[in-house]
């Protein structure tokens, strides 16, 4: 179908009612690659990554995620969804339920996995985020990184090929963003082909294989890490990164 | 920037001072606490003394319940030997007397078939609700109705009374609960065909009072069955009040549903759940239990409403005290009839509004968006 990358977007576009979200974008990504998106607000970089599972629709272009297009065809859209696991700025985790609940509702009720092994395996994500003792309290009892933990254990329950990260930190107090981070770093580490949109540039120096940048709904510019902050081709790059790594 | 910092000694723990613990702490802070709540206090006390002495005077001291006419009766104080003499009409309306034991067992099964549903470790509790509530109905009209095996019929005109006030309330919320959830979700379907026949549904019935629904039911439903068909009175009385508050409980469960971030939504998409599952794993959970105060109400609403079944010939409660009173052997003594009949209600609503209090300390899980 097409050129074997795990992720592809062919000059995608969208609109808000007249604005103009996306324009064009493209972006290739191979299995076990790691990718970082930032750019400054409102450049798109969230809408493109919630187009990939379809909580967002695209209007032209074409989306394949894993060899499946995504299509108004909720077979397609069901099908990539169980590949994909998300991350989301604000967690969304489910408070009236527990952590472990959290984590086993997907793989029983998508996956039809039998409920002791669903435990099974969300025990082992906990043991695997660090919290393994949190199983049983509810996500309000949490501290907001734990409970960015918890989301990222929810997402991988189900095994996905795919992660993608909306802002994963960037609702956490400072003294929580390192644990997250530390999750993320292990899971690259382990070869989970991740799409994060953050601002971590830390993050994307040492684990992206190539880091995106978009402004205003298109991609500007896209290189692997050390070109990218070492020598950034575009006038756009060069003031976003400025701004953000004045400190 | 940097201060030196001192090296901290914890202060020591010490008892709250005197005048913020105990009685008389309280009594100054909730009453007397300003002048303004002096004042305040001073009156509400003086109006209690005004009110509480003859209201007790004409409800226990003065009052009678020997006898078994209005001759025993005085008009200083109430008169309950009313109550006594009719009690078994105000509880099971005009049901014939030897045949009241069906009535009783009723009542014990419907308790008994609850009883499940507050067991901790049952975990199929919708699946067994749903399937009382599809077998209760049978068992109640084989029971009540009877006309088989040897038990008399007896029919649903002379069923009344506080039985058929908790008859037609249980109907109109055990149905309006599903009710209202479908026609809520509906509204907010994206489907327009299925969104436009909800909020018809819901805006022409909340639009229109009660009395008119039942009026409708009565007269307007039996013009929709062939010749030769009828439902009985009692039938298209619940109809009409399932109906009714389905209309009135989907507003208070699309409030729920709107207040749901729509975070909520999109992990339950992201994950791969369909509509159904994330409706009924998801946001259903959350948006009822939001929503428990606004239920209630509903049905504490609902279940005064039933009176109004009077204008289809049903005697509900209020209905059997309203014929107690004209009847002329009891002329004269309507007050204490219909203190009885207010307090029978009150009873339930009060019951339930402190059930509700306990669901939702109960349901609570230390989460807020």
């Amino acid at each position: 179908m097409s050129s074997g990358a795990m992720i592809q977007l062919d000059q995608v576009n969208k609109w808000y009612g007249q604005f103009h979200v996306l324009r064009n974008v493209n972006l290739s990504v191979e299995k076990g690659q790691k990718v970082v998106v930032c750019g400054p607000s409102g450049s798109g970089k969230s809408t493109m990554i919630r187009c990939i599972n379809r909580l967002e629709e695209h209007q032209q272009g074409r989306i394949v995620v894993n060899g499946i297009e995504l299509t108004s065809d909720v077979k397609n859209v069901d099908a990539i969804r169980r590949e994909v696991g998300m991350v989301f700025q604000h967690f969304n985790l489910f408070p009236h339920l527990t952590v472990l609940e959290n984590l086993t509702l997907a793989p029983i009720w998508v996956r039809k996995t039998p409920k002791t092994e669903a435990e099974e395996t969300a025990r082992h994500y906990l043991e695997r985020v660090r919290i393994p003792e949190q199983a049983d309290k509810y996500p309000g009892q949490l501290s907001g990184g734990q409970q960015q933990r918890v989301a990222i254990a929810r997402a991988l329950c189900m095994k996905p090929q795919i992660m993608l990260f909306d802002e994963p930190t960037s609702a956490l107090d400072p003294e929580m963003v390192k644990e997250v981070l530390d999750t993320m770093v292990s899971l690259a580490n382990e070869g989970m082909t991740m799409i994060c949109v953050t601002h971590e540039m830390g993050f994307a120096k040492a684990v992206a294989d190539f880091v995106v940048f978009m402004d205003k709904g298109e991609v500007v510019e896209q290189a692997a890490p050390t070109e990218f902050f070492g020598n950034p081709r575009s006038d756009r790059t060069r003031l976003f990164l400025s701004q953000i790594l004045a400190h | 920037m940097a201060t030196d910092i001192a090296p901290h000694a914890t202060a020591a723990e010490l008892p709250p001072p005197r005048t913020s613990v105990g009685p008389l702490a309280w009594l100054k802070q909730n009453l007397f606490a300003t002048p303004k709540d002096t004042v305040l206090t001073i009156l509400v006390v003086l109006f209690l003394l005004w009110v509480v002495p003859p209201l007790l005077r004409w409800a226990i001291f003065d009052a009678t319940i020997s006898g078994t006419t209005r001759d025993v009766c005085t008009f200083d104080g109430a008169c309950w030997t009313v109550i006594k003499m009719r009690f078994g009409q105000l509880i099971y309306g005009l049901y014939p007397p030897e045949a009241r034991w069906r009535v009783n067992l009723m009542a014990v099964l419907v308790v008994l078939s609850l009883v499940p549903l507050f067991l901790p470790w049952l975990k199929q509790k919708l699946l067994y609700g749903a399937g009382v509530l599809i077998v209760m109905p049978i068992v109640a009209s084989l029971i009540l109705e009877g006309g088989w095996g040897g038990l008399q019929q007896v029919e649903t005109n002379l069923w009344g009374g506080l039985f058929l006030t908790l008859l037609i309330s249980f109907v109109g919320i055990a149905a309006s609960l599903p009710i209202g959830i479908l026609l809520a979700l509906g509204r907010r379907s994206n489907m327009p065909i299925i969104k436009a026949l909800c909020v018809t549904l819901i805006e022409i019935v909340r639009g229109v009072p009660l009395i008119t629904v039942l009026f409708m039911a009565s007269v307007m439903l039996p013009l929709f069955f062939p010749p030769g068909w009828s439902i009985d009175k009692l039938t298209r009385a619940l109809i009409g009040v399932s109906i009714f508050s389905g209309a009135y409980m989907a507003e208070v469960i699309r409030g729920g549903l709107q207040a749901i971030p729509k975070g909520q939504y999109e992990a339950a998409n992201a994950m791969g759940l369909s509509y159904w599952q994330s409706m009924g794993l998801i946001i259903l959970p959350q948006a009822l239990r939001l929503v428990i105060p606004g239920i209630v109400n509903t049905f504490i609403g609902l279940f005064k409403d039933t009176s109004l079944v009077l204008i289809m010939g049903l005697y509900d409660l209020l209905g059997i005290a309203r014929m107690i009173v004209a009847s002329p052997e009891w002329l004269g003594r309507s007050i204490e009839t219909y203190v009885a009949a207010g307090f029978g209600f009150w009873i339930f609503c009060y019951a339930m509004s402190r059930y509700s209090q306990r669901l939702e300390r109960k349901l609570h899980t230390g989460h807020k968006h």
